[in-house]
């Protein structure tokens, strides 16, 4: 009796919404093709058409034609190649060095509510605002060996050869990376640091642990994901350096900047060699895919665990 | 007024059809201004930069004014990135209807892909206007035989610039020979002044060198094997020699130190020169104008003084032997429409080399590549200089295109790439004869 009484009105509403929740399903449903539409034409049919150039002789302007493996045996018998692959490594992980501690700081820094740290912070987040092309373009003229900031100051350390030194000119690419990101991951750091719970920290004052206790113990066990996004981000961010090493060094001097991203696009559009550089542009997505991938699985394992059990 | 009502299903049509309303728009732009297409008229794409830019575009402002149903619209870009500009967009049927250039493998690419107009009949029919150039000027605008592109423009040879001020304090003179050119190195470097300024990151600076240097020891047929893709064409002693030349000069510290983080494109290679921190320049005979302009009456007082390139001991080329730009070429996009094609010929007839605009290059230290301007040149206030290009261009048994220009585009970007690392030293002068050995014939 009781159960046919409380189930009636329960299958009559049930019944009763389940038309239009079908048609808001529906229309839901709906909204996803722009973005979908977004993502075919953006994402997928490009991938798909570098897939299908790598295997053709193209160089931009004539006529199409098949070649078979012929690219990617050429590109993958070019030192190169293997040079370019090197030099994006070096510059992902120096990349990650630099930059995690100094925005990891920098955040926790910023993160803080009195009023200097937040007008302090404005200056930090102004090289966030500047176009890659500019940035390079600015560093350029300021490093000039003869009419740059050497001369102009009066500093004579300066005056090096920064662009023109192979092991110079990288590490000049990874410093003016590290000064045109460190703002954004800082902002990432700043937002996490945010959502710390108060009441750690107090728990933690009570049991007389200092600030850095209180960061090593608290801040950067509770900074986990965080740590996570921000270095995807970079990690997958450093494959596609182009603009401002393109403007920078131009992959020069030799090829010692010459990162994978620039050397598609010179093969591609200096050399019109189109066919290698699409072999270039698969080889990035798939070591795109795979570091993502494994990022993921870092973090991703105990995903349901949460990190602020007790509270 | 009636409000029209937007209905939800428009409102998706309209964010569905945004990207092609996009895709449009933006095709406009890299097309040149699409308005004077639509009303007659040719697009025309040009490098931005004094004092040439002025030139043009009072040349398209005098040719639009008196031609209002051909007019041309012109946009500006910088060399660098125009050269990749221009070949991405014919490759995307986006060139504009007079494509600018410097001919030779480009120009080749071009006309092999049908890109370009075959302007031969087209040259027959107006002989007069043939006649008016430099014969020499339709070489490299040449492929298979036919005429793919108006010569235009000034001859511009590469010139040994040096700054007489400082040569007169050190109480030396230009180099004549390439044991001058070693020892004035010394001299200078003692000075505390740079021998040579160069604006290595730009790459093809330092490829004049090389040009001139194995022009002068091995004979202009070295180049010309390359040129043609004979078999192990770049395997020859020659050009061993001269790498070997350059990484001694580099190893001398005949180049101005940090000279690979310097680029052309902002001229400092010049303003080393005329602010007196380096001795000489190898540069094209362009940069006499701007030096005009910009190095603070530096050309006005008489301060710049300029030489042909020196002779090497035991070399086997002409000394009059020049290497250059033989001139700079416009040529019609096959894409464009009749009419379109119709207003850019009309503008190289009577737009693009009228005597106002051959005034004007004679006027910015250029000597332009027409007939019989000897007086014009003889009454100008550059007229030293003038001569000397103009004599340089015209006695030189042979007169070698720049080769970044007349290989193909693949082969030229090799070819800059290994320059960049043959003056760094970072490979040997026989590595880069291999490396570009593989080169040849892609």
């Amino acid at each position: 009796m009781t159960s046919t009484l409380s189930t009636a009105p329960r299958a009559q509403l049930g019944r009763a919404d389940s038309a239009p929740a079908g048609q808001r399903k529906a229309a839901l449903a709906w909204l996803t093709v722009p973005a979908l539409f977004f993502f075919l034409v953006f994402a997928v049919v490009p991938l798909a058409g570098v897939l299908i150039l790598s295997f053709t002789s193209w160089d931009g302007i004539g006529a199409i034609g098949a070649a078979g493996m012929d690219n990617w045996f050429s590109v993958l018998a070019d030192p190169g190649l293997y040079n370019a692959l090197g030099l994006t490594f070096l510059i992902m992980i120096f990349s990650w060095l630099v930059q995690t501690p100094i925005s990891l700081l920098l955040g926790v820094f910023t993160a803080g509510s009195q009023r200097y740290r937040a007008a302090l912070a404005v200056l930090y987040f102004l090289p966030l605002l500047l176009s890659s092309a500019a940035v390079a373009i600015a560093f350029k003229a300021l490093l000039d060996p003869n009419f740059g900031l050497a001369t102009g100051l009066g500093l004579p350390f300066l005056a090096q050869d920064w662009l023109g030194v192979p092991h110079l000119a990288l590490g000049l690419v990874i410093f003016v990376i590290a000064w045109q990101f460190v703002p954004f991951h800082t902002l990432i750091y700043q937002g996490g640091v945010r959502q710390i719970p108060k009441s750690l920290y107090e728990a933690a004052q009570i049991d007389g642990a200092g600030t850095v206790k209180q960061f090593f113990h608290i801040t950067l066990p509770q900074l986990k994901y965080t740590i996570i996004t921000s270095s995807t981000l970079m990690v997958v961010g450093s494959l596609t350096y182009f603009d401002l090493i393109f403007v920078l060094t131009g992959g020069g001097p030799g090829n010692s900047t010459r990162i994978l991203a620039l050397d598609m696009y010179l093969r591609g559009f200096r050399a019109n060699l189109m066919g290698p550089a699409s072999v270039i542009a698969v080889i990035l997505v798939i070591i795109g895919l795979v570091l993502a991938l494994l990022l993921q699985r870092l973090g991703g394992k105990d995903k349901q665990g949460s990190q602020l059990e007790g509270l | 007024m009636k409000q029209p009502q937007t209905s939800r299903r428009s409102f998706l049509a309209l964010a569905a059809l945004t990207p092609f309303a996009v895709a449009a728009t933006t095709a406009c732009g890299t097309s040149g201004p699409g308005a004077s297409s639509a009303n007659g008229g040719a697009s025309m794409w040009f490098l931005s930069g004094e004092p040439n830019q002025t030139t043009m575009q009072k040349a398209v402002d005098a040719f639009n004014a008196a031609n209002s149903s051909d007019k041309i619209a012109v946009t500006y870009f910088q060399n660098d990135a125009y050269k990749t500009k221009i070949k991405t967009a014919i490759g995307a049927n986006q060139a504009p209807t007079i494509i600018y250039g410097w001919g030779g493998g480009g120009l080749k690419t071009y006309a092999e892909a049908n890109q370009v107009e075959d302007l031969t009949s087209w040259f027959d029919q107006n002989a007069d206007l043939k006649k008016k150039f430099f014969p020499a000027s339709f070489g490299a605008a040449t492929v298979n035989g036919k005429i793919y592109a108006l010569p235009n423009q000034a001859v511009a040879p590469i010139v040994l610039f040096y700054n007489k001020e400082i040569f007169q304090k050190a109480g030396v003179q230009p180099p004549k020979t390439w044991e001058d050119v070693m020892s004035l190195v010394k001299t200078f470097n003692g000075m505390g002044i740079a021998p040579f300024s160069l604006g290595g990151q730009s790459r093809w600076t330092s490829m004049m060198w090389l040009e001139y240097l194995l022009d002068r020891i091995g004979g202009a047929d070295v180049f010309k094997a390359i040129f043609d893709g004979k078999p192990n064409a770049w395997m020859d002693p020659a050009v061993i020699e001269t790498g070997t030349k350059i990484q001694e000069l580099v190893s001398a510290d005949g180049f101005i130190k940090g000279f690979s983080s310097i680029t052309a494109d902002s001229n400092a290679d010049q303003a080393l020169l005329f602010t007196g921190k380096a001795a000489m320049m190898l540069h094209g005979s362009w940069t006499y104008g701007s030096m005009k302009k910009d190095g603070q009456n530096f050309v006005q007082d008489g301060k710049l003084g300029f030489v042909a390139f020196p002779t090497v001991a035991g070399g086997k080329g002409d000394p009059k032997n020049g290497v250059g730009n033989p001139a700079q070429y416009m040529s019609i996009s096959s894409k464009a429409s009749d009419k379109e094609k119709e207003s850019a010929k009309k503008f190289f007839k009577d737009g693009i080399m009228t005597d106002a605009v051959i005034d004007a290059y004679i006027n910015s230290g250029a000597v332009p590549i027409v007939n019989g301007i000897e007086d014009k040149l003889n009454t100008s206030g550059d007229k030293d200089f003038l001569n000397f290009v103009y004599g340089l261009a015209k006695n030189a048994p042979n007169f070698q295109q720049s080769w970044d220009q007349a290989l193909s585009p693949t082969a030229a970007e090799a070819l800059l790439n290994n320059i960049d690392q043959l003056f760094l030293k970072s490979i040997t002068p026989q590595q880069f004869a291999q490396n570009m050995n593989g080169t040849l014939g892609k």
